[in-house]
């Protein structure tokens, strides 16, 4: 396992997208995979980033974990901000006006339909999002 | 990210290149506020643009609000990643991907 402590500020996001991905590419991971992964991490570190903390700043934990056989990541977003619990939101609706399309929640919403597994706990004082990602083994045979 | 707009008349295709993210999407929604007047056929070119994520997303949203009123608008070109996104998140549903 792997981790990243870091300050959550928009401006840190290139150095947080560069360790989740060099670490899923090293699993073995394809395009396909780490652009969602690129996508999935954007939308988790962006939100701590804009209100875990708000109006102050603090530290974001990125933690990697991994296995090459079956290929498969898990990340952990850990912050000590607010308690919120992104996956209570509704999904947005579809067909829905191009001025409700704009406001939040489209990043959490990918994030659910890209990973295999979204999780949210509260657990000592901390905000902990893992998402998982994982290539089921016939699939990945046939890459 | 570069963007690059071509304009024949009233209809502007707008091409994006490289990464349209949080840091990135301001830029080109700045664009949007100032590049729209008069345009009845707005045309995204997505041949280069190699990643997009919410924040873009809803830079395209707000593109596709004034056009709304305007005229119209679709997006072209997009590699399968950045249809892919298009797709799971229902843009493809209210925006024309070609």
């Amino acid at each position: 396992m792997k981790s990243l402590e870091i300050p959550a500020e928009k401006a840190r996001l290139t150095e947080v997208l560069d360790f989740v991905l060099d670490y899923a590419g090293r699993l073995g991971f394809e395009k396909k995979e780490l652009f969602q992964l690129k996508v999935c991490t954007e939308e988790i570190f962006v939100n701590v980033a804009s209100y875990a903390y708000a109006p102050d700043t603090g530290l974001i934990t990125v933690t990697a974990d991994g296995t090459e056989d079956p290929l498969s990541v898990t990340l952990s977003f850990i912050d000590s901000g607010t308690p919120f619990d992104p996956l209570s939101k509704p999904d947005p609706e579809k067909n829905r006006p191009f001025s409700q399309a704009k406001k939040g929640g489209l990043g959490i919403f990918i994030t659910k339909r890209m990973m295999d597994e979204v999780r949210y706990a509260y657990q000592d004082g901390r905000n902990i999002l893992t998402i998982k990602k994982t290539i089921p083994p016939t699939e990945n045979a046939h890459e | 990210m570069t963007i690059t707009k071509t304009q024949e008349g009233a209809k502007l295709t707008v091409a994006i290149e490289g990464e349209l993210n949080t840091n990135t999407a301001p830029e080109l929604e700045k664009e949007f506020e100032t590049c729209l007047d008069g345009i009845t056929s707005l045309v995204i070119d997505a041949q280069k643009l190699d990643y997009i994520s919410s924040a873009g997303l809803r830079a395209l949203f707000g593109a596709a609000e004034v056009m709304q009123e305007n005229g119209d608008m679709c997006v072209i070109n997009a590699n399968d990643e950045v249809r892919n996104i298009f797709e799971v998140t229902g843009f493809v549903d209210i925006i024309d991907v070609k």
